[in-house]
């Protein structure tokens, strides 16, 4: 039997009825076909999945999509406003955190909330921060200056 | 124009990833699609008595329950090794058959036995529930050495002793002969750990055959789209080629583990022409642990003989190499011609012998991990250098300096002819060495090591000079080693009607940022702005044939084949040009996208050549219309980057925790297009390096279960666990390339584990630790203290 929920993703309000087992990341993927939140593993240990719900980072295969009922949710593809990229997103691009492209979408709504918590957090706090995240591309190095570039401009 | 070759230009694809855009296999969606899941193998070796699908099939939402019984009724073939290592004794490899669906036994935990189709992945996840598979359970064995010894379990029929070669390289007599007469010989036994790849998009493939044009398309997760359709069409399903097309979207990192053929590709393109429907298949992470192919795994024993002075006189290696259950594409070059061939490092010794016994065990296959076979080289060689510097009294940086080839440049000076088959290309070996010391503070850090240790506090110093092949080639002499295909690489540029250009390459990226390199290169060559080109890759399709992506080879071999194509389009370009501007092709020159008559104000820009091309109204007699050439570069030589690399670590004597303080990487990869992508490609390798060094490492158990096959328990470099990285260049160009570039994308992990791991014994030789096997976590490193100290 199918649950009816509404959910607000990225601003618009989603009312879908899903199997009670259905995680928030496959609803996220497959009913709202919103594919830049990616699935890395099935332990919630890679972070890939990160979305931010009622503004907590949270991995969104650790979630029944029945449990994000009434909860605003904004993904990756929600982070830009008006076309204009948001400054995490910008610092990715400038200091070059990001390479296969895959871990991104985690990595960028993981810095939001480092963000969030502490505007001006220092190179440990922000590798404390991403800790939740598995990156096997970068090596971490851009990602944190990345992670610094968006304090910048946001400051 | 400024040329952009040799900037850190942001990159082109950047834009689609930060904002959730890029397009994965797993994200594609087709019409009618079903979902497949496969049920694997709980056992490491056990006969397969009996499947029962009968309930699975009356399941909700079932289209099929396939086994590989099925698929060997439809004539579908074994996996194929892609490579051919003989005996030493010139006997033929033995190559068993490594089916798709395991058909009478499984040889690995996680081997294919069944595939469940359904409409919805969950209803197949639930069906595959209710498959009943009988096993008869055989004994295993997991280590390579113990695989070899008489009454070990047999994996295959027709594999005595399960080795299926065996393998040397270097003259023996020579360097048994210099190793007698050495004044010191330092001896290492060790094991060059298994480790699991680990890209975070899992595998993923999507078959869709169409009946009505008798066409398949793969969608795959590969570093090669290429190679998987010429192996899948050609040796594994017998279909012709051009009704395959193979499609590499966005991938999720490589590693090494993509490029090979797996069984999951046939599985889908088989079962779609089954069923009539496509087929999607998504690995979870607990399927890329057991399939995804594996790397190292070596057993090793190692001496290096010198002379009194620490002149290194021979290096004589032995070294088991673990195959897993199968050969998987490439698994025979592994631990042979990216292994051996590297064992003279930077150094002048002039006597190597290697030998090599492979051996299949009941694990899951082993093959190229980042750095594949070259990382496993320079672990013996500059552990061995380090542990002979200690033991003698030498400082590890001096014992090195004593032994380094000269500089050459590979034009005036020839190349330098190794002792175990390779000639390297150019390199200037100590002008890297100094400047790694030199950003390190090297003599600085040596006085901080001595008065910390006053403080009781174990400061390491770890050094590791290495050597790397990249951009393995050429064709015929990668032929007559084995090589079963050819590792040239193509690309097509396409100059359109309005002088913007699509260039079409056979290499693949999935990280490394061609879309913005490639394009730098062909602005840089052709004078337009990067705006106006679009870099193609990932489709057999659209790109006329391709070898992808793999052994640092993009730039150097793709980059190339890219150059030499601009260059016609030039050449042809002049032609046209000369008849618009009524003059000699020989007065013209090309410059700032336009081509001048000499010496005068009269030129032709390269939009209007390139619409005269399209629109011959008034063109060259004789001259086919069109802009567009493809060509295919096969490099006269490999590559030979090469570095020296610092790491500085401390480690807690009462816990065993290893921290990485500063790492210091100073590179030679040639001359260089991007700065900020090379540098993020040693970053990347670094830490990849790191992680072998200190956290990871496949660990089964004697009945051959993978027992930390998931995140929770199989450790890899998290953000807090490695430092920001300190990085330069020396730039000596390639001499036989026309870019005169190396590659980058496999230094890091090559240079790192070496050096982490000569840091951390270094702490703790005062206290009389001489070797930790790898990973080095804080229990292993305090069990050796505490061995050492007690």
């Amino acid at each position: 039997m199918g649950v009816r929920i509404s959910v607000t993703v990225n601003g618009t309000i989603r009312e879908h009825e899903v199997e009670p087992r259905l995680l928030l990341v496959q609803f996220l993927r497959e009913v709202l076909t919103l594919t830049g939140t990616h699935v890395g593993c099935d332990t919630s240990s890679c972070g890939a999945c990160t979305v931010l719900v009622d503004g907590q980072a949270v991995k969104s295969c650790t979630m029944l999509a029945v449990q994000a009922d009434g909860a605003d949710i904004t993904t990756i593809e929600g982070l830009a406003s008006n076309g204009e990229l948001h400054p995490i997103q910008k610092g990715f691009k400038e200091k070059h955190g990001l390479q296969c492209g895959f871990c991104t979408p985690g990595m960028i709504l993981t810095a939001w909330q480092i963000l969030d918590r502490n505007p001006n957090p220092s190179d440990d706090e922000i590798r404390h921060g991403l800790e939740g995240n598995y990156c096997r591309c970068t090596g971490y190095d851009n990602i944190v200056k990345s992670v610094k570039y968006a304090a910048g401009e946001k400051g | 124009m400024t040329s952009v070759v040799g900037q850190s230009i942001k990159r082109v694809e950047d834009k689609r990833f930060i904002t959730g855009k890029g397009n994965y296999t797993d994200d594609i969606v087709i019409p009618g699609m079903t979902f497949a899941c496969v049920i694997r193998s709980p056992y490491a070796h056990a006969n397969i008595k009996k499947i029962n699908s009968t309930d699975a099939a009356a399941a909700a939402g079932v289209v099929a329950v396939l086994t590989g019984a099925q698929m060997q009724e439809d004539g579908i073939a074994g996996l194929p090794a892609g490579w051919q290592v003989d005996f030493k004794n010139g006997d033929t490899m033995l190559e068993p058959p490594h089916p798709p669906l395991a058909v009478g036994k499984v040889r690995h935990v996680g081997d294919s036995v069944v595939v469940v189709i359904a409409e919805t992945l969950a209803q197949a996840k639930d069906a595959a529930e209710l498959v009943k598979i009988d096993y008869e359970v055989l004994d295993a064995v997991v280590d390579v050495v113990a695989a070899t010894k008489s009454g070990a379990p047999q994996l295959h029929a027709d594999v005595p002793n399960n080795i299926p070669f065996d393998w040397e390289l270097g003259d023996k007599e020579k360097t048994d002969s210099a190793m007698s007469k050495a004044a010191h010989v330092t001896t290492l036994e060790y094991r060059n750990q298994r480790i699991i790849p680990n890209a975070i998009e899992p595998r993923c493939a999507i078959g869709h055959y169409e009946e009505a044009r008798e066409h398949y398309t793969l969608y795959t997760s590969s570093q090669n789209p290429h190679v998987i359709r010429l192996l899948m069409c050609a040796f594994v399903m017998g279909i012709p080629e051009h009704k395959v097309r193979v499609v590499s979207p966005d991938v999720g990192g490589g590693f090494g583990s993509k490029i090979f053929h797996y069984a999951e590709e046939v599985i889908v393109s088989w079962s779609s022409k089954r069923i009539g429907r496509p087929v999607k298949w998504t690995g979870e992470r607990s399927d890329s642990f057991v399939t995804d192919a594996h790397g190292r795994d070596h057993v090793t024993k190692a001496e290096l003989g010198l002379d009194s002075d620490g002149k290194m006189l021979a290096l004589r290696v032995d070294t088991h190499a673990n195959m897993g259950a199968y050969f998987s594409t490439f698994a025979p070059c592994i631990p042979t011609y990216l292994y051996g061939t590297l064992l003279q490092g930077v150094y002048t010794t002039p006597a190597v012998h290697v030998n090599v016994t492979a051996a299949f065990t009941n694990t899951t296959p082993v093959d190229a991990v980042r750095g594949a076979g070259r990382p496993e080289a320079t672990f013996v060689l500059e552990r061995l250098a380090d542990q002979a510097a200690h033991e003698m009294g030498i400082d590890p940086a001096e014992l090195r300096r004593r032994n380094l080839i000269p500089p050459f440049d590979g034009v005036e000076q020839p190349g330098y002819e190794t002792q175990v088959a390779l000639v390297y290309d150019s390199g200037n070996y100590e002008a890297v060495l100094d400047k790694a010391l030199d950003m390190a503070g090297y003599d600085d850090l040596r006085k901080r090591q001595e008065e910390a240790r006053k403080e009781g506090r174990y400061i390491g110093i770890g050094l590791s000079t290495y050597i790397e092949a990249c951009g393995i080639a050429p064709s015929a002499v990668v032929g007559a080693l084995g090589a079963r295909a050819g590792l040239y690489e193509s690309a097509s540029v396409r100059v359109q009607p309005t002088g913007k250009v699509s260039v079409y390459t056979g290499s693949h990226s999935h990280g490394q940022g061609h879309d913005t390199t490639f394009a730098q290169l062909v602005s840089g060559n052709l004078g337009i702005p990067m705006d106006d080109i679009e870099i193609i890759h990932g489709d057999t399709d659209q790109v006329p044939f391709g070898m992808g992506t793999y052994g640092s080879r993009s730039l150097a071999v793709g980059g190339s084949a890219i150059s030499i194509s601009c260059e016609k389009i030039k050449e042809k370009g002049a032609k046209i040009a000369a008849h618009l501007l009524e003059a000699s092709e020989a007065d013209l020159e090309y410059a700032d996208a336009k081509w001048t008559v000499k010496g005068t104000d009269k030129s032709i820009g390269f939009a209007d050549v390139s619409l005269t091309a399209y629109v011959p109204h008034n063109y060259p007699e004789g001259l086919e219309p069109g802009l567009e050439f493809t060509s295919f570069y096969d490099p006269a030589n490999f590559t030979f980057p090469y570095g020296a690399h610092i790491a500085v670590v401390e480690v807690c004597p009462d816990t065993g925790v290893v921290k990485v303080e500063r790492y210091i990487a100073a590179d030679d990869m040639g001359n260089i297009v991007n700065p900020m992508i090379v540098d993020g490609q040693v970053h990347g390798g670094i830490t990849h390096g790191i992680g072998q060094a200190l956290l990871e490492g496949a660990v089964y158990d004697d009945d051959g279960q993978l027992t930390n096959g998931s995140y929770m328990d199989y450790a890899m470099p998290r953000a807090d666990d490695v430092p920001t990285f300190e990085t330069a260049r020396t730039v000596t160009p390639c001499p036989h390339n026309p870019l005169g570039v190396k590659g980058a994308g496999e230094t890091g992990t090559i240079g790192s584990t070496p050096a982490i791991v000569n840091a951390v014994i270094d702490a703790l030789w005062p206290l009389g630790v001489r070797h930790i096997e790898m990973p080095l976590t804080p229990q292993k490193v305090w069990q050796a203290i505490q061995a050492a100290t007690n």
